[in-house]
């Protein structure tokens, strides 16, 4: 379970472009449930995600994780480990372990083949070589993407390089998927599959919160909330009917 | 296999197809930088096996000579001084040496000629070095004709050539006997060109050059090690000579690389962004850009090494050979005894790989301390 409170993030603070991009932000995510973040552009999805994903700090607030077993930080009081107060080096570790990234472009590495990009994240970890390509073997699998194991990433199609995307952020087997306007290069046909899968992996347990201003995305059968954003604040928080 | 190792193993993999990925790049630099690696060890190769063979023929060399000098300049010294230094309390030996140079007008070389200890040739007759035979084209059984002080032509049997093996410092050599060296230079009967010693107790030397130097004021005594020195001096300077010119190909080697190495392009910072976002840790980053640059480098140090290798001491330097050997126009012929001083190789990896993976390794630091959140709003 993830808590944010009171979250507020200000950009070029003292500087005469300051920006505030988050205020007042006070939400629980459930474990196990699809969220969805939903507003225009510049309404603080983005940000919000990367801050509940550990890429960033929160210039006041709380965020706190509970539920989840991680290695090499203090065992987990029953309030969880308040993830805002942790120093870079186990932040970086809860990052890898509890949250998987889908970025809005993909982001994958040109000139290297689909196996070694979904394999990427584990590379620090340092597991045996034979148990990454195990996992990698059955992410590819899963996806369908075993034809194109040795293949270099630029000459997917957009479908299967979203799928790409996806394996890469299960790697590391984490509770939690953070997703960020994944349908934003995606036909209609493609958006509808990668929801599709995301209620798969809703169903094998996994939390998935997604940023999308896309219809496709929030109006898709699985998920199961969808927090409105505007102006840095929490518009609308709706918990959608199964 | 532990997970640090296993984190490397990974990370070192990444890298190596990371640099396959940028192929030009990373091949031009190679070839740069082994070129100048290459030049550098050869310069260093040659000098020191230069200066050891130097070192191994003066080991043969009298433990000290003494020269009759006139005005600060060396002339020839009388059969009496050899009387008078043989007197000398600790001196074991002495033998008054016969040589001297003859420049040829044709082929603008000089040679030296010398009547040797032992093996003197009969009159009429001389030895000579590779570099003679080769210059003026003679094989045993010929006739050399050298020119004596009185302008008279005078004509030489070719006995023995010289082995090549000594050819560093025998190039030029004539040996000749006493009779015709005096009669070829007009060199007065009872003079020699200088006196050669041994001595009772080589720990005695300086004492022994200083009783020398009482008794007969206008001589000069030369120790072995004196001329050890001389030698190790002259093959330094021509060395260190390369070298700055060579320095010249270094600086633009530098800045290339620190050109190559320290601009990141936008697709690294890119992909550095995304390692970062996706859980790399900074020391991750770095961790990569480590091997990246260690491979690069070691492989061209490695490459340069042993090219230079192959190039000194089994083709005979080609390309340092006018440079660095011989002391007139007649360039010894000869291979170098392969040789490697660990302490200069040492030099050159510190010289060559650590500046190279630093400057790999600043820039991608810098990259990576970003906020992996950059590559959400990028």
């Amino acid at each position: 379970m993830l808590e944010l409170t009171q979250i507020r993030k200000v950009f070029n603070g003292g500087l005469h472009n300051e920006f505030t991009a988050l205020t007042g932000i006070s939400l629980t995510i459930q474990p196990g449930l699809v969220t969805v973040l939903k507003g225009a552009s510049g309404s603080g999805k983005t940000t919000l995600l990367s801050l509940i994903g550990c890429m960033d700090r929160p210039t006041s607030g709380r965020i706190t994780l509970a539920g989840h077993q991680l290695p090499g930080l203090p065992e987990a009081s029953a309030g969880g480990v308040e993830l805002t107060g942790l120093p870079e080096r186990f932040l970086t570790e809860v990052r890898r372990r509890t949250f998987g990234f889908i970025f809005q472009q993909f982001h994958l590495l040109k000139g290297i083949s689909v196996q070694e990009n979904i394999m990427l994240p584990a590379y620090p970890m340092g597991e045996a070589h034979p148990v990454l390509l195990a996992r990698a073997q059955q992410l590819l699998e899963t996806f369908n993407l075993t034809r194109q194991a040795t293949a270099k990433v630029e000459w997917l199609s957009g479908g299967e390089a979203q799928r790409v995307a996806i394996a890469r952020a299960l790697m590391n087997e984490p509770p939690v998927i953070i997703a960020d306007e994944p349908t934003a290069h995606l036909d209609s046909h493609l958006s509808r599959e990668f929801m599709a899968i995301i209620a798969r992996l809703k169903a094998e347990g996994k939390t998935a919160i997604i940023a999308s201003h896309d219809p496709l995305v929030y109006e898709a059968a699985g998920v199961d909330r969808v927090i409105t954003m505007r102006d840095g604040r929490v518009e609308e928080d709706r918990t959608v009917e199964p | 296999m532990g997970k640090g190792l296993q984190r490397q193993r990974h990370i070192l993999d990444f890298s190596l197809a990371a640099l396959l990925r940028r192929k030009g790049k990373n091949l031009s630099l190679l070839l740069v930088y082994t070129v100048v690696v290459f030049s550098l060890a050869s310069v260093m190769f040659f000098t020191q096996a230069l200066k050891r063979e130097a070192a191994q023929l003066l080991s043969g060399a009298p433990e000290m000579v003494v020269q009759k000098t006139l005005a600060g300049r060396h002339e020839l010294i009388p059969a009496a001084y050899l009387e008078k230094i043989r007197t000398i309390m600790g001196v074991a030996s002495v033998r008054g040496r016969l040589w001297g140079y003859y420049y040829d007008p044709v082929f603008g070389a000089n040679y030296t000629l010398l009547v040797p200890e032992a093996g003197e040739p009969e009159p009429g007759r001389v030895t000579i070095g590779q570099g003679v035979a080769r210059a003026r084209k003679l094989v045993l059984g010929d006739l050399l004709t050298l020119r004596g002080a009185d302008g008279g032509q005078r004509l030489f049997e070719i006995k023995q050539l010289l082995p090549a093996e000594s050819e560093l410092v025998s190039a030029d050599l004539i040996l000749i006997s006493a009779a015709d060296f005096t009669t070829l230079f007009g060199q007065p009967v009872g003079s020699f060109t200088d006196l050669a010693l041994t001595v009772r107790n080589p720990s005695e030397l300086a004492t022994i050059a200083a009783k020398i130097v009482a008794a007969l004021p206008d001589t000069r005594p030369l120790s072995r090690d004196d001329m050890a020195r001389t030698y190790e001096a002259v093959f330094d300077w021509r060395g260190g000579i390369l070298i700055f010119i060579l320095a010249a190909s270094l600086l633009a080697f530098a800045i290339f690389a620190w050109e190559k190495a320290s601009g990141l392009s936008g697709e690294e910072r890119r992909e550095i962004g995304i390692l970062k976002a996706i859980g790399w840790e900074t020391s991750d980053v770095i961790l990569l850009k480590f091997w990246e640059g260690l491979v690069v480098s070691l492989s061209a140090f490695l490459l340069g090494i042993i090219l230079a290798y192959l190039h000194v001491f089994f083709t005979g330097a080609p390309l340092l050979a006018p440079a660095l050997k011989g002391w007139s126009v007649l360039y010894p012929d000869f291979r170098l005894t392969p040789f490697i001083d660990p302490a200069q190789l040492f030099t050159l990896f510190f010289l060559s790989v650590v500046p190279y993976t630093v400057a790999t390794i600043v820039p991608a630091w810098r990259a990576a301390t970003v906020d992996p959140a950059a590559v959400m709003r990028s």
